[in-house]
C-alpha cells in the first residue's frame, strides 16, 4: 500500500488526538470519594485582598463568597523569605501556595455536596470527624486537617522569632517538661521519630496537661480531642529542597522561627476551654 | 551477619532528567543507606540476623512491638526493588507475556498506567505504587510509608513506584503526576516486571 505523507501526517494528527486527552487527563483525573493529596497541579489562586492579622483566630473560616467555596487560604502574614536561613523563600511559597491551597481546595470539592457541612468552621469539622459522611470523611480528615494544620504552622512563626519563651507558656513548659530546652529535646526526638509523613505537637489534652505527640499525614490532634498549641511539620516538603534527609537539623533550626506572642494566645485560649 | 546495599544498578546521572543524579545521590546514599544501617543496627547480635530480608520482613511483621525494625528492613528491600524497577531508556508499552497480561487485566496499557498514576497521586503522605501479581491477574495496589505486598504471600510484586516525597522533591517539588508520568513513560524497566513474572510462573 502507498502511502503518501498527507495520509501519514492525518494518521500521526488521529493518534496525536487519541493519545493526548488520555495523558492530560490521567494528571488530573483523581476518584473524589479518596483522599486527594497535596501533590496535584493546581492553578495558582490569587490570595485574597484581605489582610489577616496573624492573630486572628479565625483565618480558616471562610466567609461566603460569590463562588460559593466557604474555605479560603489566608495570605502568609510574612515574606515569602522573612524566616531566611532557617526556613527557605523557595519552600515557603511552594509550602504555602501549592501545597496549602491544594488542600484548601480538595476540602471545597469534598464538602461540595453537603451545603450543611459548609457552615462549620474546618475545626469543627475535624472534632466530629466521625459524624462526615463516610464516603467524604478521608478527604475532611487529609485535607481539613492539612488546612487547619497549615493555618497554625504560619501563624506560629515569624521572623526574627524565637528566643526563650515568655509569658505564661514558659512557666508551663517549666512546670510539665522541668526546663524548656528538655521541652525541645523531647519534641525533637518525636519529630524525628515521626515516620514517614506528619506532624509533631505540644498539645493540651483534655484535662489540660500538656504533653508531645506525634500524628500521621495530616491528622489533627483535635480529632483526639486535644488542642494543638504548636506545631511542627515534618512532611519531607517542609524542608527537602533545604535541608533533604537531614530532618533533625531542620527541627533544630526551627525554632528560631518561634512566634511567642501567638503560642502565648493559643496556650491561653485551650487554658479558658476554647 | 549484617546485610550490605546492592550497588545502584546504573550510574547516578543515568536517569536523568527524570530522576536527577542529586536525587539518586540522596536517595541512594543517604536514606537507603539509613535504612540499612538502621536496620543492622537494631539486629546487630539477635538470632534474627541469621535471617535473609525477605524472611526478616515477614517475621517481624506480625509483631507490632516491632514496627520500627520492620520499617528499615522493609525499606531496604522496597528500595532496592525500586532502583531495579527503573532503568535508563525505560518506560512505555511493553510486548511480549507481560503485555499481553496487561491487556487482559486492565483492557489497555493506558487503562494500567491511569490506575498506576491514580495509585500514587492519591496515596496521601508517603507510600509506594505497586503493579503485582494477584493470581491470574495484574492490579495496582499503593501502600503507605514502608508497607509492601511482600508480607502478603498470597500477592507477586512486579514493579513498584516510589511516592515518598523524598524520591521527587528536588526535581518536581509539588508536582507529583509529572514524576508518575516521567516514571511510566521513561523509566519503567519492563524486563524486570517480566523476570518477576517468570519467577513467579517457575514456582
Amino acid at each position: 500500500m502507498k502511502c503518501s505523507v498527507s495520509t501519514l501526517a492525518a494518521i500521526l494528527c488521529l493518534v496525536a488526538a487519541a493519545l493526548l486527552p488520555t495523558a492530560a487527563e490521567a494528571q488530573i483525573t483523581i476518584p473524589t470519594p479518596t483522599i486527594t493529596p497535596p501533590t496535584v497541579t493546581v492553578p495558582s489562586v490569587q490570595p485574597p485582598s484581605v489582610t489577616m492579622p496573624s492573630t486572628q483566630p479565625s483565618a480558616t473560616q471562610a466567609s461566603t463568597s460569590a463562588s460559593g467555596y466557604p474555605y479560603k487560604l489566608a495570605p502568609l502574614p510574612y515574606d515569602y523569605s522573612a524566616l531566611e536561613p532557617y526556613i527557605d523563600a523557595e519552600t515557603m511559597k511552594l509550602h504555602h501556595d501549592k501545597h496549602h491551597q491544594s488542600y484548601v481546595d480538595n476540602l471545597n470539592k469534598a464538602i461540595e455536596k453537603y451545603p450543611d457541612l459548609q457552615k462549620r468552621s474546618p475545626e469543627q469539622l475535624l472534632r466530629d470527624l466521625k459524624q462526615i459522611p463516610e464516603d467524604i470523611r478521608a478527604a475532611v480528615r487529609g485535607n481539613g486537617g492539612g488546612h487547619v494544620n497549615h493555618t497554625m504552622f504560619w501563624e506560629i512563626m515569624k521572623p526574627k522569632g524565637g528566643g526563650e519563651p515568655a509569658g505564661p507558656i514558659a512557666a508551663a513548659l517549666r512546670t510539665n517538661f522541668g526546663s524548656f530546652d528538655a521541652f525541645k529535646t523531647q519534641f525533637n526526638e518525636a519529630g524525628t521519630k515521626r515516620f514517614g509523613s506528619g506532624w509533631v505537637w505540644l498539645v493540651s489534652n483534655p484535662g489540660g496537661k500538656l504533653e508531645i505527640v506525634s500524628t500521621a499525614n495530616q491528622d489533627s490532634p483535635i480529632t483526639d480531642g486535644k488542642y494543638p498549641i504548636l506545631g511542627n511539620d515534618v512532611w519531607e516538603h517542609a524542608y527537602y529542597l533545604k535541608y533533604q534527609n537531614r530532618r533533625a537539623d531542620y527541627l533544630g533550626a526551627w525554632w528560631n522561627t518561634l512566634n511567642w506572642d501567638e503560642i502565648n494566645r493559643r496556650f491561653q485560649k485551650a487554658s479558658t476551654g476554647l | 551477619m549484617a546485610h550490605t546495599l546492592p550497588p545502584l544498578p546504573y550510574d547516578e546521572n543515568a536517569l536523568a532528567p527524570y530522576v536527577s543524579a542529586q536525587t539518586l545521590s540522596f536517595h541512594y546514599g543517604k536514606h537507603h543507606t539509613g535504612y540499612l544501617n538502621n536496620m543492622n543496627k537494631a539486629i546487630a547480635g539477635t538470632e534474627l540476623e541469621s535471617l535473609s530480608l525477605v524472611d526478616l520482613i515477614r517475621t517481624v511483621a506480625k509483631n507490632v512491638e516491632q514496627k520500627t525494625l520492620f520499617n528499615n528492613a522493609a525499606q531496604v528491600w522496597n528500595h532496592t526493588f525500586y532502583w531495579n524497577s527503573m532503568r535508563p531508556g525505560g518506560g512505555g508499552e511493553p510486548g511480549g507475556t507481560l503485555g499481553e497480561l496487561i491487556k487482559d487485566s486492565f483492557g489497555s496499557y493506558d487503562e494500567f498506567k491511569k490506575q498506576f498514576i491514580t495509585a500514587g497521586t492519591t496515596q496521601f503522605g508517603s507510600g509506594y505504587a505497586w503493579l503485582v501479581k494477584d493470581g491470574e491477574k495484574l492490579v495496582v495496589t499503593k501502600t503507605p510509608n514502608a508497607e509492601t505486598p511482600l508480607t502478603d504471600e498470597s500477592k507477586v510484586p512486579l514493579l513498584n513506584m516510589d511516592v515518598w516525597e523524598h524520591a521527587y522533591y528536588l526535581d518536581y517539588q509539588n508536582l507529583r503526576p509529572d514524576y508518575e508520568n516521567a516514571f511510566a513513560d521513561n523509566l519503567i524497566n519492563w524486563e524486570f516486571a517480566e523476570k518477576n513474572l517468570e519467577r513467579v510462573f517457575a514456582g
